[in-house]
């Protein structure tokens, strides 16, 4: 574990930890999706990149529970 | 282990060398709750000395430590059974879109973002009338055993079955009643909701050129931000934000700078009904423009700055370490206390609601959240875990509201009706409560923050926001940062609330579509442009009404909203922990029934008490009935009372109690009809006229965790 942190170059690692904050602060995961749709719907061309995140985040606005007091 | 057969006399000794073990094991527990014991001993019996902020925080956190070690495990292995080989919707379900198994660290962080508002800073800063003790304790029993307990429920529920809404669950378990008054109960909540947050906001910008720039200028912004991702770097969340925050900045000085411009000023310097009129008309673009032009990037923004700032504050607090200033106890428990009327039970427990426990958060447990867990078992740490985190930060901000000397503090959050609208008149009344502040001090304080004057700004963002330029300054800048700090506060608490109005109100735009929808088929279509206009419009209007009532009102508005909020959150945590206990029954655990029925029990109990005495109270300062009776017989003697203008605005006046104590009503009804339909649901099932059962999908092993 430690030893692939040590050895991960630095560029990766920091693309890494600015996943993550942009998964805390909502950004919606695109990559998540086309890895889904590779494996699972190999078929299938997937949506792209404008259009997944504007349907994510019509979707994040319209149903109580996003947000709260 | 039975490679070494044990021979007699080990045998013999092996209990009392586990008896050891296990003592050395629970060792550090043990420590904890002493630690905690004797840190909450001496925050309540100290007498005559001023307690230092580092008690109440050790208090706190060691009691959360062993909430959660001990209480959640009962959750989540007794009841549950949490089991990591099961799959969860995340896994089971997996879409890339809704459904992504994801981190633990991350759905923590995601929720917290979710569940955090101002709602933890501005209950306890209220509450703080009372002294610090009943809302400090408060905060702690109730996120242990009914906060905490009811996000981590709910999500277990729903992690069950297939993530689905409290609104859905309540209908399932329950049954169709309970769920179509849970749904229109959630409707009523947010329309109070967001016209509290609204009132905090112009309460906190009225008359100050500074605060209204500063605030104005995060949506152009925000519009700059969403532009920049449409059209100039699609994708690219970090980066429009990080420009973003140092707009933000900038934003600071450039207030200040117009504060400070003798032509300009005069042009910014917004009086209330003024404001109030700007934000109804923000609310409604948000509803009715594109997400992603102005809410998607305000939302990044305020999320930062939310992690930022909590961060800050504890940062603060914990390197200022400030004597808690605010008495334990004030003599305001009678019910006598200028910031809100009433007594401390049952006021406290709903005047301080998120932070103990907020029934929205069910919400946010039943929405996204359960959607991305990747392990079942992680849903004690982010159910549980998160509603910690923000009771933490609820007792924050009681510390830098007790930071204050009690009459600055009173200065700010107590209305002009108890104060009057001079700094002589204000310390010669809260000389009379027996708080000791000079005019001069109240004069100085204002000046020093940037402000013409700090009276009267009730709503508990402007005390904050002093609480924390006072910490802040003391760690970084000193007093020549004051004012900077106190408008960065200001600046962060109205962008909080932003937030929330403006999501508020595009969800709430839904919500009335697909209500209305059922009526007027094309108002439910949510491509019908003018559907669209006329759903956000109405529902605009009806918090703003709310809003406008309560920056009229000569009491300040917060004494009959915060009230009327707090009572509606608590109802949808009665809903919750009805859903919760019905769960817990059908899944023929009803021996642990009592886990979530104690809390239960306990919100019922407060809020028919606040409800009722909110609606029937023979005090005029308390009772909306009673309130109305005492304007009509002041119009028919020709005596207006002190702050009303015109027999116009006392029969409006008289016309708001009403309608209030209707809302009141309502809730309180809601709650019977739930709790009724619950109470049939719990009876059947326990006496075998109805098979134990459960709605949960069935279990699958997951293959992510093996």
């Amino acid at each position: 574990m430690t030893a692939t942190v040590m050895t991960t170059p630095l560029p990766s690692r920091l693309s890494r930890v600015l996943a993550i904050v942009r998964r805390i602060v909502g950004v919606p995961d695109y990559q998540a999706y086309l890895s889904h749709m590779e494996r699972h719907h190999p078929g299938c061309t997937p949506v792209d990149a404008r259009t997944f995140e504007r349907e994510r985040l019509a979707d994040k606005y319209s149903r109580p529970g996003s947000r709260c007091c | 282990m039975s490679a070494f057969a044990p021979t007699v006399e080990a045998s013999h000794l092996l209990p009392s060398r586990l008896a050891v073990s296990r003592l050395l094991r629970y060792l550090p527990w043990v420590a904890t709750a002493i630690l905690g014991a004797g840190a909450l001993a001496t925050v309540a019996l100290n007498q005559g000395e001023k307690v230092s902020a580092a008690w109440l925080l050790t208090a706190a956190v060691c009691t959360y430590l062993i909430g959660y070690r001990f209480y959640s495990k009962i959750i989540a292995s007794k009841v549950f059974a949490l089991d990591a080989t099961r799959a969860t919707p995340a896994e089971r379900l997996e879409d890339g879109r809704d459904f992504v198994p994801t981190n633990k660290w991350v759905v923590f962080g995601h929720h917290f973002a979710a569940i955090a508002g101002p709602g933890p800073l501005v209950g306890p800063t209220l509450a703080a009338q009372f002294g610090f003790l009943p809302g400090a304790i408060w905060i702690l029993v109730g996120v242990v055993l009914g906060g905490a307990v009811q996000d981590f429920v709910i999500l277990a529920a729903s992690i069950r079955r297939d993530g689905k809404s409290l609104g859905q669950m309540a209908k399932e378990e329950i049954g169709p009643l309970a769920g179509g008054t849970a749904l229109i109960a959630v409707l009523g909540i947010m329309i109070i909701l967001i016209s509290v947050l609204a009132l905090i906001v112009v309460n906190a910008l009225r008359e100050s050129a500074w605060g209204v720039v500063t605030i104005g200028l995060t949506i152009p912004i925000a519009l700059l931000m969403g532009s920049y991702l449409r059209w100039v770097r699609p994708g690219k969340v970090l980066e429009a934000t990080a420009m973003g925050l140092v707009l933000l900045l900038l934003s600071l000085y450039a207030g200040r700078w117009v504060a400070e411009n003798p032509e300009l000023a005069p042009i910014f310097t917004l009086s209330g009904t003024t404001l109030s009129i700007c934000i109804m008309i923000y609310g409604f673009f948000a509803s009715v423009l594109p997400v992603w032009l102005l809410l998607a990037p305000r939302d990044y923004l305020s999320a930062f700055v939310k992690i930022g700032v909590v961060i800050a504050l504890a940062a603060g607090i914990i390197i200022v370490m400030p004597p808690l200033e605010m008495p334990a106890v004030t003599q305001f428990v009678d019910g006598s206390g200028p910031v809100f009327a009433g007594k401390v039970f049952p006021f406290v427990f709903v005047t301080i609601a998120c932070g103990a426990i907020s029934g929205f958060h069910a919400l946010v447990s039943s929405g996204t959240t359960p959607k991305l867990l990747r392990r079942e078992t992680d849903a004690r740490f982010v159910g549980y875990g998160a509603m910690l985190t923000e009771s933490l930060v609820a007792i924050l901000a009681l510390i830098a509201a007790c930071a204050l000397t009690p009459g600055v503090y009173f200065a700010i959050n107590a209305p002009a009706a108890a104060i009057g609208t001079t700094a002589q008149s204000a310390a010669a009344a809260i000389a009379n409560w027996g708080f000791v502040v000079s005019p001069a001090e109240l004069e100085d304080m204002a000046r020093k923050v940037g402000e013409t004057s700090l009276l009267s700004r009730t709503g508990g963002a402007p005390s904050l926001a002093v609480g924390m330029a006072h910490l802040f300054s003391k760690a970084l800048g000193g007093d020549g940062a004051l004012a900077i700090w106190y408008h960065f506060a200001i600046m962060f608490e109205a962008l909080f609330i932003l937030t929330t109005l403006d999501a508020g109100t595009r969800v709430g735009r839904f919500m009335l579509q697909d209500l209305l929808g059922s009526v007027i088929k094309p108002l439910g279509r949510t491509s019908w442009y003018p559907g669209v206009i006329i759903t956000s419009a109405l529902f605009v209007m009806m918090w703003g009404y709310f809003l406008y009532q309560g920056v009229t009102d000569p009491l300040g508005g917060i004494n009959s909203l915060w009230p009327l909020f707090g009572i509606s959150n608590q109802l949808l945590a009665t809903v919750a922990l009805c859903v919760g206990t019905t769960v817990f029954i059908k899944m023929g655990k009803a021996r642990y029934a009592w886990i979530t029925m104690l809390p239960m029990g306990w919100l019922v109990t407060v809020t028919m008490t606040a409800g009722l005495t909110k609606i029937f109270s023979e005090d005029v300062k308390l009772g909306f009935l009673s309130h109305a009776r005492m304007l009509e017989s002041a119009i028919a003697s020709g005596v207006l009372p002190k702050g009303v203008k015109s027999i116009e605005a006392a029969q409006r006046m008289i016309f708001n109690d009403r309608l209030d104590a209707g809302v009141a009503a309502f809730f309180l009804i809601s709650v019977i009809v739930i709790l009724g339909a619950s109470v049939k649901e719990w009876l059947a099932v326990t006496s075998g006229r109805k098979a134990v059962g459960t709605a949960e999908a069935p279990y699958q092993p997951s293959t992510l965790t093996a």
